[in-house]
């Protein structure tokens, strides 16, 4: 299935869950935050949310910003 | 470490620095470290951005800027709507760097001023869902005073527009802020070199915010310095209490034992 992630399409095995999609992009153990469909995931949830295929993923983090 | 003599309170908290500093526009996360030491700031802002997919190994700017030791302030920068400012918030708080945001809800792209509907609309919602809001607003008594109303910790009016360092062009807008504010009063952007900060603190304000000033120096690291040590300045000449102006000379040398 695909899945829309960051605005790209991205080819997912079925049922992925964020928690798998994190750990293959190798944001596990990083400070981010990600949002299905507009919906704010948190992090104990990662393990449980599957994704469906089209899902929209936005996986955000802190970057340099001033004003 | 001892409590700051004169403490800088924001929300509860209290830090020894007046001076609050970006993170961007530097040449790498080396020098924005350095540069962040240099300023003595105990609160640093970020901005809130897709992870890049294509190269999830690329460092991180919190790699550099230690959450443990800096007040991490996610900013909104680049919401042009309440709803944008909103769900950037809220993401910000769910990557787990607290609930202080520095909320910026931007009118156009060419003068980045304040959108004030959309920014008050924008700060009630946070507010309400338990954020601490400072809201980057223009030099308008009235926007001031109605975002302190609904409970912002701070106000933030612009000194110009971000980026322009022309420095506060209209400190008697800022003095009537600062007359009528109960939170604090922190100058956000538009301030270009050292005395243009020890003129914010000067005039009473609490801090002030800024990163094109000290990122786009020829040398960042020691303009940093130079805005700490202006800030520093400017608080102790505002506690200090300046002398009254005077239209003609007063001789500071005695008059009497004159040779003629």
């Amino acid at each position: 299935m695909t899945v829309r992630l960051n605005g790209d399409v991205r080819e997912c095995r079925e049922g992925i869950t964020i928690a798998a999609l994190v750990e293959e992009l190798g944001l596990g153990n990083k400070r981010i935050a990600v949002e299905v469909n507009r919906d704010i995931i948190p992090r104990d949830e990662y393990a449980s949310c599957a994704l469906k295929a089209d899902d929209e993923v936005e996986i955000v983090h802190f970057v340099g910003g001033g004003c | 470490m001892p409590g700051p003599k004169d403490p800088f309170v924001l929300a509860g908290k209290e830090y020894h620095s007046r001076l609050i500093v970006g993170t961007g526009k530097y040449k790498d996360f080396a020098e924005t470290r350095q540069a962040i030491e240099a300023s003595g700031a105990e609160i640093v802002t970020v901005a809130v951005r897709r992870v890049n997919i294509t190269d999830p190994n690329q460092e991180n700017l919190l790699d550099y800027i230690d959450p443990k030791h800096y007040t991490i302030l996610p900013n909104t920068a680049g919401c042009y709507n309440a709803a944008d400012a909103v769900r950037t918030c809220r993401l910000a708080r769910e990557a787990g760097v607290g609930t202080m945001v520095k909320l910026e809800v931007i009118g156009d792209d060419k003068t980045l001023f304040p959108d004030i509907p959309g920014t008050l609309e924008a700060a009630k919602t946070l507010v309400d869902e338990g954020f601490i809001v400072l809201p980057y607003i223009h030099d308008d008594p009235i926007s001031c005073q109605k975002l302190e109303d609904m409970g912002c910790a701070a106000v933030m009016p612009l000194a110009a527009p971000i980026g322009s360092g022309l420095g506060i062009r209209n400190p008697y807008n800022i003095r009537i802020i600062l007359e009528h504010s109960s939170v604090p009063v922190i100058v956000d952007a538009g301030v270009g070199t050292a005395s243009d900060a020890a003129v914010a603190l000067e005039m009473g304000c609490d801090a002030v915010l800024m990163n094109t000033a000290i990122a786009a120096a020829k040398d960042p690291i020691l303009m940093a310095d130079a805005m700490r040590q202006g800030v520093e300045a400017g608080r102790k000449a505002y506690l200090a209490g300046r002398m009254g102006k005077k239209l003609y000379a007063t001789a500071s040398s005695p008059l009497d034992g004159m040779i003629a």
